[in-house]
């Protein structure tokens, strides 16, 4: 149970936005692109410098050590990046079961990153970040080159950890559809404002 | 044996084979003649130069004008780190950083081998000290320079691999740990290799040096190992401090990676 609360988060020309994440729902982020939405993520993990305050369950994130934060508000990014040989070298725990929800079996920690599409990466590099357990996921376009089947998996494996560990989950997306599908509300950016314009579901 | 005097003929001698040179750069359209006289030219001044400088510290042996020559140094070398990035730190920190850890290494280094090696007397015997730090700063340079640029411009590639390791939660040291190993081994390898081919395939210079003026060849061997060991330790040293102060400058108070404190970044 976490629920993440935004104040005045303020990153480069993007207006103070507040806004809260509460324990188990999914919000989505849509907008055009160029618009600041990764930037507001980023932020939100703490990478890029920011103005305003963020709290995980009444915890100020100024208060946290930066890594500690990252491994609890886990972020997404949009391409995934590798930097050791194998795949089980970016894990920290090995979760045999999660590895077989997106299709896989437990040899994929022995693969060779070399050796991977794109598609295969991104799952991966989904797994690799739920294997730190985070309490809060912000998700970067997180089917953006999968195939149908996939995206339904990955939308499937993202319902199941939010439900087991009440995770907040923001969740930028391109796709109407998909906001609408895994998404009980939904924000937007646009014109560097971020704003809520309709409910769905 | 007595040293053979070189005069200002047998210097012209040497320096008809750099105009050929010249002459040959010409003939071969490489443009390369107004450097290589131009080249010349300084190695001849700035070596008279440094002559005179050396004559008159060596009568005096003072120890402010011995300081102020070693810090001379020092500043060049420093200058000459920071110029041979790419994308040094901007700031002071660009000077700072490679001259600090030159500073601490290469001095310390030198004054434990005339202190407590060598034992010259006075400790700071500029004979001893000032060639002894030249070799010194001219080898760390070296390091510290290819370390810090491997760092920096490799940091600047691999920004994205390590965003990534932060989002994960890693530390900053550990998101960049393959990178800083991978400047650190660039840094050290010139002079670890070095090492091996001494006396194979390079006689070391300062040696040469000592036989042509006389020195019996077992006691040039014997400084040359000591140079060697004082190079190769104070090289390591400042490769290792310089790494791993401009690893952690990469990295402001919330470990977010900074590359726009790199100059030439363009980053806002």
């Amino acid at each position: 149970m976490s629920t993440l609360r935004i104040n005045d988060l303020a990153v480069l020309d993007i207006q103070p936005a507040s806004f809260t994440l509460q324990a188990g729902e999914c919000v989505g982020l849509s907008g055009p692109s160029g618009e600041g939405k990764s930037l507001l993520l980023r932020a939100m993990a703490d990478l890029i410098p920011h103005s305003g305050k963020i709290h995980l369950d009444g915890e100020d994130c100024d208060h946290i050590n930066p890594a500690q934060w990252r491994r609890r508000v886990g972020l997404l990014l949009p391409e995934s990046h590798w930097w050791s040989d194998r795949v089980g070298d970016h894990f920290s725990r090995p979760d045999r079961d999660m590895v077989g929800v997106l299709g896989f079996n437990e040899a994929v920690f022995g693969w060779q990153i070399s050796r991977c599409s794109s598609g295969e990466k991104q799952r991966l590099a989904l797994l690799r970040l739920l294997a730190n357990q985070p309490q809060v996921l912000l998700l970067d376009e997180p089917t953006a080159s999968l195939d149908p089947d996939n995206v339904g998996r990955v939308e499937a494996l993202i319902e199941k950890y939010r439900h087991e560990h009440k995770a907040p989950v923001l969740w930028v997306s391109h796709d109407p559809a998909q906001l609408g599908r895994v998404a009980s509300r939904q924000l937007r950016l646009e014109d560097k404002q971020l704003q809520e314009p309709v409910t769905c579901r | 044996m007595q040293i053979i005097q070189l005069t200002v003929q047998d210097l012209s001698m040497a320096a008809l084979l750099v105009l050929l040179l010249a002459g040959l750069s010409f003939v071969m359209r490489l443009q390369l003649e107004r450097q290589i006289i131009l080249s010349a030219i300084r190695t001849t001044i700035q070596l008279l130069l440094i002559g005179l400088v050396l004559k008159s510290l060596f009568a005096g042996s003072n120890l402010f004008w011995i300081s102020l020559m070693a810090f001379v140094m020092l500043a060049v070398a420093g200058r000459e780190v920071m110029q041979r990035q790419k994308r040094p730190f901007s700031g002071w920190w660009g000077y700072g950083l490679g001259t600090l850890s030159m500073f601490v290494s290469s001095f310390a280094t030198a004054i434990f081998a005339l202190l407590v090696v060598i034992g010259t007397q006075p400790w700071y015997l500029p004979q001893y000290s000032i060639p002894l730090l030249g070799m010194m700063l001219g080898n760390t340079m070296n390091g510290v320079a290819l370390a810090l640029d491997r760092l920096t411009s490799s940091a600047w590639q691999q920004r994205a691999v390590i965003e990534t390791r932060l989002s994960l939660g890693q530390e900053w040291s550990e998101a960049i740990r393959d990178i800083s190993r991978d400047s650190l081994r660039t840094g050290m390898l010139p002079i670890i290799n070095a090492m091996a081919a001494a006396g194979i395939v390079s006689l070391p210079g300062m040696m040469t040096g000592q036989i042509l003026s006389g020195a019996p060849p077992l006691e040039a061997v014997k400084y040359q190992i000591l140079i060697m060991f004082m190079i190769a330790s104070g090289t390591g040293f400042a490769t290792v401090i310089a790494t791993w102060l401009g690893a952690r400058r990469l990295f402001d108070a919330r470990q977010r990676l900074s590359l726009y404190r790199l100059s030439n970044s363009g980053v806002k």
